[in-house]
């Protein structure tokens, strides 16, 4: 097993070092020059020569990245040219608002969807399946953006309810932390519980098929007993695989999300920081989410090995 | 499945050709019916456009701001007194565009690519694929959202982005797909009797690397649109006063208390059109699948 995943993270080194280079040359495209907004109204130009020798910007492209790497390989992503902050504090101080919000996602992601998966499956080519089918495509197919916006008017604006936005750090008041953020996750949940829900049909439609199934049957166990404890057990080895590669989706929906609840995380900061033309914070959030992506690949990975006694022997 | 229904076209002729087949299979396919009728609606609004009698998108009124639906406006105006409906319809066509043209780059890009990786192996594989692994680690809107940044925020810009950030899963899939193919008797066949390499790439593997490309590029059409609506709804797509989807809801969310039909209607047209081409992924999909027929 610990030769499996150190085979597979020598895999991912490459992959990351091309990233970085991706990442790297994006703010190559920029149109605009950030060092003559910094330079302010007069544009001097000891001024700007001065910054941009602060930046390294006079560099040969090479030694650019090789500076730029160097340093984020120490954990050193640059400063934000907005706020002068380096840019690792500023992740590290967004980052827990949304892994809030993400595994409040999650857990109504799998609390939705895998019942409703596996419900369709057992009840295959019934009304069930069929309505659990059209609600899935459906949450596939609502923008969660608007799905927020419309929580918004029905629950906040008109019922009063939930608070519309903002957010509350669980240490300084867990109940009002999880009010809050009870909306922003369930909008955030909803696609991704569609997308669970037809990887676990899938999966237990083509475990209900097998043998065991069927001998378990055959030895008169409750049908409940059959489908939870021999159908649903083995279906969860694609289905636990499945959820740790949704994490791309997650990130992703997660900057509308904090865009639209005002909610101060991740994505807030990356269209913040794309407005601003800070790129070292673009950069730096590209190349985190790009690297949590492969370590959430490489969890897949151990959890398949984990959850599947015939890989593990051999 | 039962062809007997339709005796007309139940031609056993007809029948042996897989074309014939797989349009039958789909044209029996209801949920594939709905989307092309939701898809073909859209287009026809969008293409429409300039001769409906509609008002005009981008004309202000003063003395009919945020009004409410009524007979002169039936989804209501927005914050400057412009028509909700019209620009809804001449909204379908930034995001029809967006979805299509974004597609078209990324097939344009990831089809030879993806060629080129799985019938020449060796080097040519290893670099494309180890790229294509790297961005397809990079979530599809933070790429697409970081490339609008960089490029700066236009309309064209974002189905830039868009394609761009899905290109690698159509090298992906056409990489997997060619590899399969390469492998068949007929293409060792047509290698044996000397056919040469661009003939091969092109009778042989190209027609059978199309059906799963041609339903991924439908889905991904779904995809690129909610992507093209996200964009804009962030300030980084089509720009005002040019309607689009998107950045209806992004104004329309700062008036909910006054003005709730300003965020309605946008929300469901987008979903309705990624419905449709969502369904008639899903339809062409079972339609080309030669195991369930």
């Amino acid at each position: 097993m610990l030769a499996f995943i150190g085979r597979r993270l020598l895999v991912a080194i490459p992959t990351i070092l091309l990233i970085s280079v991706f990442v790297f040359l994006l703010q190559q495209l920029l149109p605009g020059d950030p060092i003559l907004a910094m330079a302010g109204e007069e544009r001097d130009p000891a001024t700007i020569e001065f910054l941009r020798e602060k930046y390294g910007l006079n560099d040969p492209l090479p030694v650019q990245y090789f500076k730029w790497i160097g340093g984020v390989i120490q954990g050193d992503l640059g400063i934000s040219l907005r706020t002068n902050q380096p840019v690792s504090e500023l992740l590290l101080q967004k980052l827990p608002v949304t892994i809030q919000l993400a595994v409040m996602a999650l857990i109504f992601a799998v609390v939705i969807g895998v019942p409703a998966g596996i419900l369709s499956a057992v009840k295959k080519g019934t009304v069930v399946d069929y309505a659990a089918n059209v609600v899935a495509l459906s949450g596939l197919s609502i923008p969660n953006f608007w799905l927020g916006i419309m929580l918004i008017l029905l629950v906040s604006v008109k019922w009063g309810l939930l608070p519309a936005s903002g957010y509350t750090p669980p240490g300084e008041d867990l109940v009002r932390s999880i009010t809050t953020m009870l909306m922003p996750a369930f909008v955030l949940g909803t696609a991704l519980a569609a997308t669970l829900m037809r990887h676990t049909r899938s999966a237990m439609l083509g475990v209900l098929k097998s043998d065991y199934v069927r001998t378990a049957r055959a030895k008169g166990l409750y049908e409940r007993r059959v489908i939870l404890r021999h159908a649903f057990r083995n279906a969860l080895v694609p289905i636990v695989t499945l959820t740790a590669l949704l994490f791309g989706e997650l990130v992703a929906g997660a900057v509308l999300t904090e865009q639209i609840f005002t909610i101060p995380g991740f994505g807030k900061l990356v269209v913040d920081a794309v407005f601003n033309r800070d790129y070292a914070v673009v950069q730096g959030i590209v190349l985190c989410t790009a690297v949590g992506f492969i370590v959430m690949n490489l969890l897949a990975d151990a959890a398949y090995f984990a959850l599947n006694p015939r890989l593990r022997k051999s | 499945m039962a062809h007997v229904s339709d005796p007309a076209t139940a031609d056993s002729v007809l029948d042996a050709k897989p074309e014939n087949r797989v349009w039958k299979k789909f044209r029996s396919h209801r949920s594939a019916m709905l989307g092309v009728f939701l898809v073909a609606f859209f287009v026809i609004i969008a293409v429409a456009a300039p001769i409906l009698p509609i008002q005009d998108p981008t004309a202000t009124s003063w003395s009919a701001v945020r009004a409410a639906p009524s007979a002169a406006h039936p989804f209501g105006t927005d914050e400057i007194g412009r028509d909700v409906l019209s620009r809804l319809i001449w909204g379908a066509q930034a995001s029809l565009m967006a979805g299509v043209v974004s597609v078209a780059i990324a097939l344009c890009f990831g089809v030879p690519l993806g060629i080129a990786a799985g019938y020449f192996g060796g080097w040519t594989d290893t670099v494309i694929s180890r790229c294509t692994e790297a961005l397809l680690a990079a979530p599809f809107l933070i790429l697409a959202i970081a490339l609008a940044a960089f490029l700066g925020p236009s309309l064209g810009n974002a189905m830039i982005a868009i394609g761009l950030s899905a290109t690698p899963i159509f090298i992906r899939l056409t990489r997997g797909q060619v590899i399969a193919v390469a492998a068949e008797d007929y293409v060792e066949s047509a290698h044996a009797i000397g056919l040469p390499t661009r003939k091969i790439l092109t009778r042989y593997i190209f027609p059978n690397v199309l059906p799963p490309v041609l339903v991924q590029a439908t889905l991904t059409v779904a995809t690129a649109i909610i992507a093209e609506a996200s964009l804009s709804f962030l300030g980084l797509g089509q720009q005002p006063p040019a309607p689009s989807w998107g950045s209806m809801l992004n104004t329309a969310k700062n008036f909910l208390n006054q003005a709730p039909w300003m965020a309605l209607w946008p929300g469901i047209a987008i979903f309705l059109v990624v419905l449709g081409f969502n369904l008639l992924g899903d339809g062409l999909r079972d339609a080309l699948d030669p195991r369930e027929t």
